[in-house]
């Protein structure tokens, strides 16, 4: 009879295998799945998970999917660290897209130094707004915050498909809803000339950076982390549950607001309403597969990254529906909650206990 | 004794679990119309071993056998079916459902459909051993006291030969003490077999006929407790190498730290209790003790003091500041420290490190810059309070949880220690702490007193407050008791205070 058994301690081991494992057995399932769906397993995992970073333009766009996701995920490793469960950065990130779109549109094409920056920040501001909502509904109501900032994604995404639809619309775009192209003056510079590749993702690199410094050396990091592991030792330590809370929420949305900014400003160079494909969701996924580690999420974006970018690849090559990326990605995030539940279990083999024990001369049975 | 009085015989039970072994090659016989003590430590494998009898665990070698027969005790209703009855330390009640109700659902459902009956027979058993109970009120307006009844009643209808009792007196007052004794020997002498695990050696003395004695999950010796002293019964529990109890000199009590009054909280948890009106001082160099039965608003009062809950008026002065609103940081930083009740969970962090833990509460002492934890103070730190109070553990880098609940109880009260405190409220500081731990913990308290420190103590264990306290008194219901000195304290008395049996206004002559 198999058994789960608790272990002793939490294996170090497996916290950091587990990712690896996950992955494995998710190369494994899409091997089986694609020789069920009657195509060449091996072209396909080739095309999905090597064709796309096997030259430079192609690691450039790897590159460009990573910088959202990561800037994503290093907000929610904040929240997550101290157990805020903020499913709101696509949220916070089409808010930050449209703010950041706002203020691009406005200043038109007056050039200067400062017109990236004021996007930029509007972007933010934006992000952080939203998550301010979900944190005032937290800390004065008591809502929880998986639904508050679940439901507000959806008004977020309204919002936007409003903005395009309305005061942010191109007057002279045919019809179509989107803005007008933003002026050079509002564009990210490029990271590596003669690719789409911007300085976004030397943000999101320095907003791991930024966690690890936070949590490695910070006292608030400490507390987050306190808060997180034990409410009730946070309670006791005077830590404020309150101000962490808008902390945590408020990083989280400062973080995703500046993802949106960047996408508008980076390779989309407008508003678009599909500015997101799912990048504040699949952040989730990156935190939990990074475990919650600056080191960890970089690599993990760089994953989720090549799930989007092999998605399009095996739609393109192989003729394969979209829903791809999102079965990978659902796949890995599966995969990786079952091999999490080794760190803290180990299965055993038990026979069932014959009657009487060890004691086969007893004679078992013969009860009152 | 003769093989057929033999109600209960345990013979070399062996469970082993990850890491440790609770039970090794335990024999243990209980006979017929016997009161039989299961003595040991926190630790030495006692609730292992009757959770075993109860049927809650397996034994992974070793043999049950129950009036002569060899048997298997799957599990706890096959433990009731054979007449082994289990009042647990942590009663299994539902508070809004009624006595008769609790007890039916431990009941076949074939004999709970007379309710009549069934209150009948309730009444019945209950008076018969001295312990009224009315079978419709509702199990949340009972005492604790008298939820044990309930407990006891239900092992009774179910028609048990055998009671085990886990550390049953821990949660009465000396006179509901003295009650149950009543109602255990009247049970013994119509042939019921008890099974009393305590580690109160006085009350193994006046009870039981017979004692087993473990350590370390062994066996350390069977005795007559009527004929050895405690402190040779103290020996068999912890050995010969451990101190059993430590010399307290008279306090020398100096100017007033702390002045509460008129101290009344509503508590919004319909569990909790609110304080009532509750007024006492403390002075520089004293230790004060409150009694109480768990549950009777000593939580709140820790919590009211700490600063976990702020309150708006001027009831608790300190050092003459009014500090009621101050949140727990500011009174940490004017001196005032707390040992809670909890060491894993909110005393410490379980999952986290020695070093990391002592951040918890003393990040004020130089631990953090600007927002910048400093590590290498944090560890020295740490690594002090380790070796200052002797914590046994592998490292400053050891996680909290690792640690036994004795020396984890030294690491945290070395913390606070180490902040030199002007104040310090301990909430059960040796609730179940080794021996060797609570003579460490009791010595280091004393110190701090000497070194000008005043004490609040708040615990179950009279013995330790006798021993340690210049004046105390008790807390019931959320009310306070008048302080008196506790040389001149009965403990009659102090039961009558426990049961709530005082005047406040007691309290104002008092202070007068």
């Amino acid at each position: 009879m198999l058994q789960l058994e608790r272990r002793p301690e939490a294996s170090t081991t497996l916290r950091w295998l587990s990712p690896l494992l996950a992955l494995a057995l998710t190369v494994a399932t899409g091997f089986l799945l694609f020789l069920g769906m009657g195509k060449d397993p091996i072209q396909a995992l080739t095309f999905f998970f090597i064709t796309p970073i096997s030259d430079l333009t192609g690691l450039a766009e790897l590159g460009l999917k990573t910088a959202p996701l990561l800037l994503c995920a290093a907000g929610l490793t904040v929240c997550f660290r101290a157990r805020i469960w903020n499913i709101g950065a696509e949220g916070h990130f089409l808010i930050g897209a449209v703010a950041a779109s706002a203020v691009a549109v406005s200043v038109g094409d007056a050039g200067g130094f400062l017109v990236l920056p004021a996007v930029l920040l509007a972007g933010i501001a934006g992000g952080m707004a939203w998550a301010s909502i979900a944190a005032f509904l937290k800390t004065h109501l008591n809502c929880n915050e998986i639904l508050t900032t679940i439901m507000l994604n959806y008004i977020a995404l309204n919002l936007l498909l409003y903005a395009v639809h309305g005061p942010l619309k191109d007057p002279y775009g045919f019809g179509f809803p989107q803005s007008v192209m933003f002026a050079d003056a509002a564009l990210l510079p490029a990271l590596i000339n003669g690719t789409r590749l911007h300085i976004g993702l030397a943000f999101g690199l320095l907003a791991a950076v930024a966690v690890w410094v936070l949590f490695a050396r910070s006292f608030i990091g400490y507390q987050l982390n306190v808060v997180g592991e034990d409410h009730r030792a946070a309670a006791f330590a005077g830590f404020s549950a309150r101000r962490l809370t808008w902390f945590a929420l408020l990083v989280g949305g400062a973080t995703a607001g500046l993802a949106g900014a960047a996408e508008v400003t980076g390779p989309i160079g407008q508003l678009v309403p599909q500015v997101s494909p799912g990048y504040g969701y699949t952040a989730i996924i990156v935190v939990f597969l990074g475990r919650m580690h600056a080191l960890g999420i970089i690599a993990a974006s760089a994953l989720l990254a090549l799930t989007f970018i092999g998605g399009e690849m095996l739609q393109i090559a192989m003729n394969m529906p979209k829903a791809v990326t999102a079965m990978f990605q659902g796949m890995l995030l599966f995969y990786l909650l079952t091999c999490d539940a080794f760190i803290h279990y180990r299965i055993r083999f038990r026979r069932p206990l014959p009657a009487g024990l060890s004691q086969p001369a007893a004679p078992a049975g013969q009860e009152l | 004794m003769a093989v057929s009085a033999q109600r209960l015989k345990l013979q070399g039970i062996v469970k082993d679990y990850p890491g440790c072994r609770a039970n090794d090659g335990v024999d243990l016989t209980v006979g017929a119309g016997e009161i039989h003590a299961l003595l040991g430590e926190n630790g030495a494998g006692k609730s292992t071993l009757m959770k075993i009898i109860y049927g809650v665990v397996q034994p992974d070698a070793g043999r049950i056998v129950w009036n002569g027969h060899p048997v298997t005790v799957e599990n706890p209703a096959r433990a009731r079916q054979l007449g082994i009855g289990m009042v647990f330390q942590h009663f299994s009640l539902f508070e809004t459902l009624t006595v008769a109700e609790n007890i039916a659902l431990g009941l076949p459902a074939d004999e709970v459909r007379d309710r009549g009956a069934l209150e009948q027979r309730i009444r019945e058993v209950s008076e018969h051993y001295g312990m009224a109970l009315d079978p419709r009120r509702f199990v949340s307006t009972l005492s604790m006291g008298e939820r044990q009844r309930v407990e006891i009643v239900r092992c009774l209808v179910q028609e048990s030969t055998l009671l085990i009792l886990d550390e049953p007196t821990s949660v009465l007052t000396p006179q509901e003490v003295a009650t149950l004794f009543k109602t255990l020997r009247k049970l013994a002498r119509d042939g019921c077999s008890i099974l009393f695990i305590s580690h109160k050696l006085e009350e193994v003395r006046s009870l039981c006929d017979q004692a087993t004695v473990l350590r370390q999950g062994r066996v350390s010796g069977h005795c007559q407790p009527k004929d050895l002293s405690a402190s040779d019964i103290a020996r068999l529990m912890v050995g010969d190498d451990t101190p059993i109890a430590t010399q307290v000199s008279a306090a020398q009590p100096g100017d007033t730290l702390l002045q509460v009054q008129e101290l009344s909280w509503q508590t919004g948890d319909p569990f909790g209790t609110s304080l009532k009106n509750i007024g006492f001082s403390l002075r520089a160099g004293e230790i004060v003790g409150i009694a109480g039965v768990a549950g009777n608003g000593q939580e709140e009062l820790l919590k009211v003091l700490s600063g976990e809950i702020t309150l708006k008026g001027e009831a608790i002065r300190f050092t003459g500041e009014a500090i009621d609103r101050l949140p727990p940081g500011a009174r940490r930083a004017r001196g005032l420290a707390v040992v809670p009740e909890e060491r894993l969970g909110r005393g410490a962090v379980p999952v986290m490190s020695l070093a990391d833990n002592a951040l918890l509460t003393a990040a004020g002492q130089g631990l953090v810059r600007r927002g910048v934890i400093r590590r290498q103070r944090v560890r020295e730190f740490a690594r002090d309070v380790i070796s200052r109070f002797g914590v046994r553990c592998s490292g400053e880098q050891s996680s909290a949880s690792s640690l036994s609940g004795g020396n984890l109880q030294k690491y945290i009260l070395g913390r606070e220690a180490c902040q030199s405190p002007r104040l310090l409220v301990a909430s059960h500081p040796t609730w179940g702490v080794d021996v060797g731990s609570a003579v460490a913990i009791h010595q280091a308290l004393v110190k701090l007193r000497d070194e000008g420190a005043a004490i609040l103590l708040i615990s179950e264990d009279l013995d330790e407050l006798y021993q340690l306290c210049h004046r105390m008194g008790a807390i019931c219901n959320g009310r306070l008791s008048p302080l008196a000195p506790a040389s001149e304290l009965s403990i009659n008395q102090l039961g009558q205070w426990m049961a709530g049996n005082f005047e406040v206004e007691e309290l104002a002559d008092a202070a007068a």
